[in-house]
């Protein structure tokens, strides 16, 4: 089975502060990581390659030279061959564009490495924007089913498609369709693979091939900001919230209490 | 002096340090709690190839330099000295001896699942009768045919019971007159016939690694494990004590740093008369001078983890650093209790606990006063 999970390099939001001064993110110094969610779909790529070994993993992304790095963490933990895509014209895209540069991408690394893909994978959604589109975007523009919020994948018997277990509000259901197919994948009770030290290694070594517009046969009208009808009107860092109260008395009894004589002093009872 | 790892090293050890936030510091104070055996880490470290770090490719091992290896031990016992102890004894009491005087069947057989983690080391040397004193080793080994008959006690195996492979030393010279020259070093597997395991140790500190006494009644042993020539035993266990040094000194640095990284955070947020304390000089000049200790046996343990790298004389700088290092550990533990009071004494946070683990590290591997031998004895040669 050939696999392509699509990975972003995103600044680690778990690290970064807010100035409470400005209100604004302080990026300075922020270390950049493979998206969490990103680093999920691989590794459910990675188990379906530990039970069959012919399974090859690709991983590619779209970002500036400095993805590079992020491609290479993947190549540590499960990937056999990435590519990025980088070209000004692909600066400031939005998720339609996004979507269709990677699918243009997509084909074109079928066509250089003489396969097609039977799975493309993603993350739900990117932990910066945040808007669990371009997976399912890429599915649109090359016409693939797609199952989102995927906990694990298994490839059918026959190998000609695949089952996906997808988490719902209220439980999981379990969907089969056919290759080639696309699948976004959410937290699931598993983590990430830690890298070895071999695998590190190879990773340094990879040369990993890096696209252009012209590469992918682009078309810059549909690619970056001309490309993108999404227009950001605003950003704002939404107010910090307050730390909240904790009651732990001696007793439940006391608890309710107190909480009770909170919530009546401030007029809510 | 350059102690810079190079790129590929600093990753490795970005990689480990990585692994030590999410899979080591947060069961450190469950596994001291419940005296449980670092299983986890001994597992994922084998996976991640860590456990070979400084054997050789051909090995089996990673090939990186000795002082990544030492940096390595240091980053474990920032989170969990019991975790740094097991990497270390395995790395240099058991696969380093082996590595140095182990003939190419033994490196084969041995060195290589040790490398690759399959296999975990230990080593016997300490004996209710024998400790700092090697000399004082009864363990007996008897050549028949081509085996040898070991019988005897070995105490305080760290290890023990988990480790698959033992670097094991005893008398196969019966007569105490030849003094050292009677003790000669064997590799012994869990399961030979008459090899069993004692009672394991209850411990004031690195409770998570597993301290077991080694019963050798009639244990039969294959002549071609000897390690080393016969009557080598003693210089062998000096070489090896004097790298394990190194990996003690790591340990001990790393357990002094993660106590002044962990208590920062702690001194900032908690406020005494209205202020928090990492704001009352007091705090502050104890925090300079702690990290001052830390960095100047850093350094001490650097030299010497280079020049064992380099192949120059180090038995008398890893004793420095050792000796220094666990002196460090214990007072800068103390202090940081101390600086985080009540608290700091509870186990609700880690330090209590990193000063209980600091202590083994005036102890093993050689006491401080062994250490002063050490030096002394290199200082008077001269």
């Amino acid at each position: 089975m050939n696999i392509l999970v699509c990975i972003k390099q995103v600044p680690d939001t778990t690290i970064i502060k807010i100035d409470p001064v400005t209100n604004t993110l302080m990026r300075e110094g922020v270390p950049a990581i493979v998206s969490p969610f990103d680093a999920y779909a691989l590794e459910a790529a990675a188990r379906i390659k530990d039970k069959d070994k012919s399974t090859k993993i690709y991983v590619l992304s779209m970002g500036p030279e400095q993805a590079l790095a992020a491609l290479k963490e993947c190549l540590s933990v499960g990937g056999d061959k990435a590519y990025l895509v980088s070209d000004r014209a692909c600066g400031g895209s939005d998720t339609l564009a996004t979507g269709y540069i990677l699918s243009k991408a997509i084909q074109k690394i079928e066509a250089d490495e003489g396969i097609k893909f039977d799975m493309l994978m993603f993350g739900k959604q990117a932990i910066d924007g945040d808007t669990a589109q371009v997976g399912p975007q890429v599915a649109e523009d090359l016409d693939y089913p797609q199952v989102t919020y995927g906990w694990e994948v298994w490839p059918t018997e026959d190998g000609k498609g695949v089952r996906v277990k997808k988490e719902l509000e209220d439980g999981f259901e379990i969907l089969e369709m056919a290759c080639p197919c696309a699948v976004t994948i959410t937290k699931p009770d598993y983590e990430p693979r830690f890298p070895t030290i071999k695998s590190k290694m190879a990773a340094n070594k990879a040369k990993i091939p890096v696209l252009n517009a012209a590469d992918c046969g682009l078309d810059v009208e549909r690619s970056g900001l001309k490309g993108s009808p999404t227009k950001v009107k605003k950003s704002f860092t939404p107010p910090r919230k307050e730390g909240g109260l904790k009651i732990k008395e001696e007793t439940p009894e006391e608890s309710a209490k107190k909480l009770y004589d909170l919530l009546k002093d401030k007029g809510v009872i | 002096m350059d102690f810079k790892l190079n790129e590929m090293e600093q990753e490795i050890l970005d990689m480990l340090h990585d692994f030590c936030l999410k899979e080591v510091k947060p069961i450190a104070a469950e596994l001291d709690e419940k005296e449980e055996f670092t299983m986890n880490a001994r597992e994922k470290l084998a996976e991640m190839g860590m456990l070979g770090t400084y054997i050789p490719e051909e090995y089996g091992g990673a090939g990186l330099s000795y002082l990544t290896y030492i940096v390595c031990c240091e980053e474990l016992a920032k989170y969990c000295a019991s975790t740094s102890i097991m990497f270390s004894v395995h790395g240099s009491l058991c696969s380093w001896p082996i590595l140095e005087f182990g003939t190419e069947e033994q490196k084969q057989k041995y060195l290589v699942p040790l490398a690759q983690g399959e296999k975990l080391g230990a080593m016997g040397l300490t004996e209710p009768g024998a400790g700092t004193d090697a000399n004082g080793v009864r363990t007996t080994a008897v050549l028949k045919g081509d085996k040898y008959i070991l019988n005897g006690t070995k105490i305080f195996i760290t290890n023990g019971y988990y480790a698959d492979t033992y670097v094991v030393f005893a008398r196969t010279n019966p007569d105490l007159s030849v003094g050292h020259k009677g003790l000669s070093a064997f590799i012994v597997e869990k399961g030979f016939k008459g090899f069993s395991f004692g009672t394991k140790e209850k411990k004031m500190g690195i409770r998570a690694s597993a301290t077991y006494e080694l019963v050798f009644d009639d244990c039969e042993v294959p002549a071609e494990n000897l390690l080393g020539k016969e009557g080598e035993g003693f210089k062998i266990a000096m070489m090896l004590l004097d790298g394990g040094r190194i990996g003690v000194a790591a340990q001990a640095l790393g357990i002094a740093q993660g106590a002044i990284d962990e208590c920062i955070p702690y001194l900032k947020q908690r406020k005494q008369f209205g202020k928090p304390l990492s704001a009352f000089q007091n705090t502050q000049f104890e925090l300079a001078d702690m990290q001052t200790k830390v960095d100047a046996a850093r350094l001490l343990i650097y030299r010497a983890a280079m020049a064992k790298q380099n192949h120059e004389p180090y038995s008398h700088l890893a004793a420095m650093g050792k000796m220094f290092a666990a002196d460090v550990a214990s007072d800068v533990t103390r202090r940081v209790v101390q600086l985080v009071g009540g608290c700091g004494y509870t186990r609700e946070y880690p330090f209590e606990r990193m000063m209980r683990d600091a202590k083994i590290t005036e102890i093993y591997e050689g006491t401080t006063e062994v250490q002063k031998m050490v030096v002394s004895g290199w200082m008077l040669k001269k």
